[in-house]
């Protein structure tokens, strides 16, 4: 069954579709591999073994009864646990939310249903998608498939850590801050941040609504591009979401394997360099860069001087917007009740519903965001961290006046220990300091694995940022980028994980 | 908590400060569906049966605009002779209430949809007053709490609370004025006149059920003195639950005998929410708050800014209809109405029904004292409004309409009104079912006429002595013996014919 697992979505598509393999075997096999290792890795925080089945056995029916089914049907997928799902738990990786299971599905759950993609269950994350290495989470820490020990990134990190443990070919992830990227990067896997507005937020439990973004995650540039087909796309419940055709993101995956970049301007980011990147992680990079090069792509540095201050304005706006959305946990109509006991007013059990039901990194966010829009401090905080935006929105315009594509490492450094960095919130934070402005600015960006970092040997992401809703731009030169770096390494990355078969902790 | 306040004599209060008013009035709009999702805005359901995860603040839920709403807001922001935006925003006003399901409310800050304008009032007396809008903005309304187990549904002393999110959601216009100054005494008086005038403009412009006691317009009145010679205003309250024109009148007059009475004691106004009682006609200290509170306003992430195009702006424009004091001044010289005439029309609540009557073949006069004169009383007698008595203008003409062809007396008419409005159905179907056709049969009125002049010997040989006057007791007699379906006038002839 190995075979099953290890394939590529694409791959698995083609056989259902050609009835060499039957989606529910498909489905099982991940089931059963999920059973194996789950336990080691923690990616899941809800298996749904029967609605997986069913799924599966009704996409048999559809293919053997010649129906036409969309270019994912039965393949698995692991959905991040902050996005609803009709009758399934969904948490959002917090204690407040346990047990709640909610009415409705999100637009981007609907859309995986109608194209025939079996949902698995819901992957794990920090809490509220807040921190960049899943302890947050108030069900324990996912683990790095790479190395045990470390943290698979956040806040997506069961997500990825999924994918990187072949336990789904293909995952669902959200994208606040790096939440996507930062995983992937670290879990030598795939991650796509569309533009906002390219994927539809209905459903999509809110943490910084002018920041969030669900996009996909695979192993391979090609089944992320036909993940993204699947979920994006306008939709009337989403004001924010964007009235326009889906960016060709599948065609241009496939023109990109073909390895030819000329004519293609590639710009470095030159503020992401210097003090406090790994060094292994700077050398995977310039060779990265040199890869483009030779692929015909033309290399220039570009300065984006504004991106210095994009994790403090972040860290302003996503706690101000997060203090609002999270207002809504009040223990009236859903998720858990504490201190009901017939004597305390509606006041006192929100307060000890809530003091016990969110963890300390969401406390501290609301109590940030609290501050920041308090009046006399708004003008301050709130107002100079929109100005702070705007610039930054600038420098990418003035960027890509000049370049199809920017180009910078994912995050600073590999994966860290689990641990490393809980007492110490401000290094937490600067896991996204090379992703944070592609959300503040709107625009597409996303990261795929440039190889392992010397002095570790753990993986390494390039990351690609694209002007809005030219998505498939950074498609393509990721694709050509894929196809060149697994040739000269003799494999793909994710190749290299090691095993965990029976590694039961 | 003391529930005795000493009041000043209302006339002292006028020789001494100058009342400065506030009014703040929400307006639930009438759409088909609410603000931000497709849930039915109908009142009086089943609670919690008119709602979804949108406006149950579900966790992943986002709202979509009810352009239906926009468009309202627009129309009633022309009609207020305000400015409409040329782009504006939603805000989100931060605070924890249990029947507010997000915790915040989506409303509009400092980027209303509609400002700086104005409404003309008409008092009392027939003289105008200018009010002068200051904003005009759109906002969600939250779902209604149920305190049970209290004295008097508040929460205080209440033993639990029930929420009920139906409301939740539904479109608000809330339309504040600036401060109003330079009423003195008819302060009270401008504060009804300005509701009255703002219910009349909505119900003209078809934008809301204007219903005070179901709650789709609600009024929050500011009220504050000046000493005479203060150069600044003095600190004010804000009274809500202020359910009816008259407690509007009531609950500013009450505030400015209180305040006034706390100043000259040498006392301090507290800045705070009050509560009026209708059934004393005061106001009481609504909940306090230690600190200010503070909404913590930011522009809202999950809806995107409303730009109205001037086109539709000016499009909107055209489809206002007449505003109720063109169209007074309208009937005024069409019906050629006293000023005094056309303020009992008004007062009456009867334009649009003394209008639809005339359209129906009826005069002016006929249908005015139809409506204003007897059907008022009738409408008081059974405590509802004008508008809701169980009679239509074009009854209303068919019944004068009998009258004028002397198919029925003036009293049998009213009779026939009776029956219609006991749902005896259709005046004609009145008539029938009991019995009330005149009776136009000389003959059976010339035997009716015998018969009482054979009755009242002494009375007939006065009237045959030339005492017309005294014919009127024949009249009663027949019109007793008719059950009054005799026309009078014809009887008095009769008789006189008889003893001439």
């Amino acid at each position: 069954m190995s075979d099953l697992i290890r394939s590529t979505a694409a791959e698995l598509a083609a056989r259902i579709a050609s009835r060499e393999v039957s989606a529910v075997e498909v489905t099982q096999a991940h089931l059963d591999r999920i059973g194996e290792v789950d336990g080691a890795v923690n990616a899941f925080l809800h298996v749904d073994t029967e609605g997986a089945l069913k799924a599966a056995r009704e996409v048999d029916d559809d293919i053997a009864a010649g129906a036409h089914v969309g270019p994912l049907a039965g393949v698995p997928i692991a959905l991040k646990d902050v996005l609803t799902t009709e009758g399934v738990p969904t948490t959002v990786g917090s204690k407040i939310l346990e047990g709640w299971v909610p009415p409705y599905d999100a637009t981007v759950t609907r859309r995986l249903k109608e194209a025939g993609v079996v949902i698995l269950g819901k992957t794990n994350m920090d809490e509220f998608a807040m921190g960049s290495s899943t302890e947050n989470s108030a069900y324990g820490p996912t683990r790095n498939p790479w190395d045990l020990d470390r943290i698979p990134g956040g806040s997506g990190g069961g997500s990825a850590a999924a994918l990187a443990a072949f336990e789904a070919p293909l995952s669902i992830g959200t994208d606040t801050g790096g939440s996507i990227r930062q995983p992937g990067a670290v879990t030598g896997t795939v991650g796509v941040k569309p533009t906002y507005g390219g994927v539809s937020r209905y459903g999509l439990v809110a943490f910084s609504s002018s920041l969030d973004q669900a996009g996909p995650c695979a192993r391979t540039v090609l089944d992320a591009a036909l993940l993204h087909e699947v979920i994006a796309g306008y939709d009337p419940m989403d004001s924010t979401s964007i009235n326009a055709p889906v960016p060709p993101v599948v065609a241009a995956a496939r023109e990109g394997a073909n390895g030819d970049l000329s004519g293609v301007r590639v710009g470095v980011v030159t503020q992401f360099s210097g003090e406090g990147y790994q060094p292994g992680v700077l050398r995977s990079f310039e060779a990265a860069v040199a890869q483009l090069k030779q692929l015909g792509a033309e290399i220039v540095e570009v300065s984006c001087p504004s991106f210095d201050y994009a994790l403090p304005a972040y860290y302003l706006i996503a706690p101000s917007e997060a203090s609002s959305n999270l207002a809504r946990f009040d223990a009236m109509r859903y998720g858990i009740r504490v201190g009901d006991d017939s004597t305390r007013s509606a006041e006192e059990v929100m307060s000890l519903t809530r003091e016990a039901g969110f963890g300390p990194e969401v406390k501290r966010r609301i109590m940030i965001g609290t501050y920041a829009l308090s009046s006399g401090y708004y003008d301050a905080y709130y107002g100079s961290a929109q100005k702070v935006r705007t610039l930054i929105s600038r420098d990418f315009e003035a960027a890509f006046a000049t370049v199809d594509v920017l180009v910078s490492p994912t995050t600073p450094t590999t994966a860290f220990r689990i641990g490393e960095r809980t007492g110490d919130p401000l290094a937490m934070y600067k896991a996204d300091l090379c992703t944070i402005p592609a959300n503040l600015a709107g625009n597409a960006a996303m990261s795929l694995p440039s190889g392992l970092s010397d002095e570790d040997g753990l993986p390494v992401g390039l990351q690609l940022m694209a002007p809005a809703l030219q998505d498939h731009r950074m498609y393509r030169v990721a694709a050509a980028y894929e196809v060149a770096r697994d040739a000269a390494a003799g494999a793909p990355l994710i190749q290299g994980v090691p095993q965990l078969a029976g590694a039961a902790r | 908590m003391t529930s005795v306040y000493e009041l000043m004599d209302y006339a002292e209060v006028i020789e001494r400060f100058d009342p400065v008013l506030g009014l703040e009035v929400h307006v639930e709009l009438h759409t088909n569906t609410k603000m931000f999702c497709g849930c039915a805005n109908v009142f009086g359901g089943e609670p919690n049966t008119q709602v979804c995860p949108t406006c149950l603040g579900m966790p992943g839920a986002l709202p979509t605009l009810n352009g239906k709403a926009v468009e309202s807001a627009i129309r009633i922001g022309l009609a207020l002779n305000c400015e409409i935006a040329e782009w504006c925003r939603f805000a989100r006003k931060n605070y924890f209430y249990p029947d507010m399901p997000k915790n915040f409310q989506t409303s509009q800050y400092d980027e209303p949809i509609a400002f700086n304008g104005f409404l003309d009032v008409t008092l009392d007396d027939g003289s105008l007053f200018r009010v002068e809008i200051e904003r005009a903005h759109m906002e969600e309304d939250t779902g209604k709490s149920l305190h049970v187990g209290g004295s008097d549904g508040r929460i205080h002393g209440a033993e639990h609370s029930l929420l009920d999110y139906n409301r939740a959601g539904v479109p608000l216009i809330e339309i504040v004025t600036k401060p109003i100054e330079g009423t003195g005494e008819r302060a009270p008086e401008v504060a009804r006149a300005y509701v009255t005038a703002l219910r009349d403009l909505l119900k003209a412009l078809d934008v809301s059920d204007v219903r005070m006691d179901q709650g789709s317009l609600r009024c929050d009145a500011n009220v504050s003195l000046m000493a005479k010679d203060a150069t600044e205003f003095g600190t004010r309250t804000e009274t809500k639950n202020v359910n009816s024109l008259r407690s509007v009148e009531r609950a500013v007059r009450f505030e400015m005998t209180r305040q006034a009475a706390i100043l000259v004691a040498g006392g301090k106004i507290t800045q705070e929410t009050r509560h009026f009682d209708e059934s004393t006609g005061s106001t009481s200290p609504g909940r306090t708050k230690e600190t200010a509170e503070d909404y913590r306003y930011f522009p809202e992430p999950d809806l995107t800014p409303i730009a109205p195009s001037r086109e539709w702006v000016e499009e909107l424009r055209g489809t206002l209809p007449e505003l109720p004091w063109e169209r007074r001044k309208r009937v005024q010289d069409e019906w050629s109405l006293t000023d005094a005439e056309l303020r009992d029309l008004v007062n009456a609540g009867a334009v649009d029904l003394v209008a639809a009557t005339v359209d129906a073949g009826a005069t002016p006069a006929e249908a005015r004292s139809w409506w204003v004169a007897y059907l008022t009383k009738e409408a008081n007698n059974r405590g509802v409004e004008l508008s809701e008595l169980a009679i239509t203008p074009a009854q209303i003409a068919t019944v004068i309409g009998l009258v004028n062809s002397g198919e029925l007396t003036n009293k049998l008419a009213r009779e026939v009104v009776t029956g219609v409005l006991e749902g005896e159905g259709e005046p004609e179907a009145v008539i029938e079912a009991r019995g009330l056709k005149v009776v136009s049969d000389d003959s059976a009125l010339e035997k009716a006429v015998d018969e009482a002049l054979a009755a009242q010997p002494d009375v007939a040989a006065k009237i045959r002595d030339g005492k017309v006057a005294a014919a009127g007791a024949i009249v009663g007699a027949v019109m007793k013996a008719t059950k009054g379906q005799a026309d009078a006038k014809r009887v008095r002839e009769l008789i006189i014919a008889r003893c001439s």
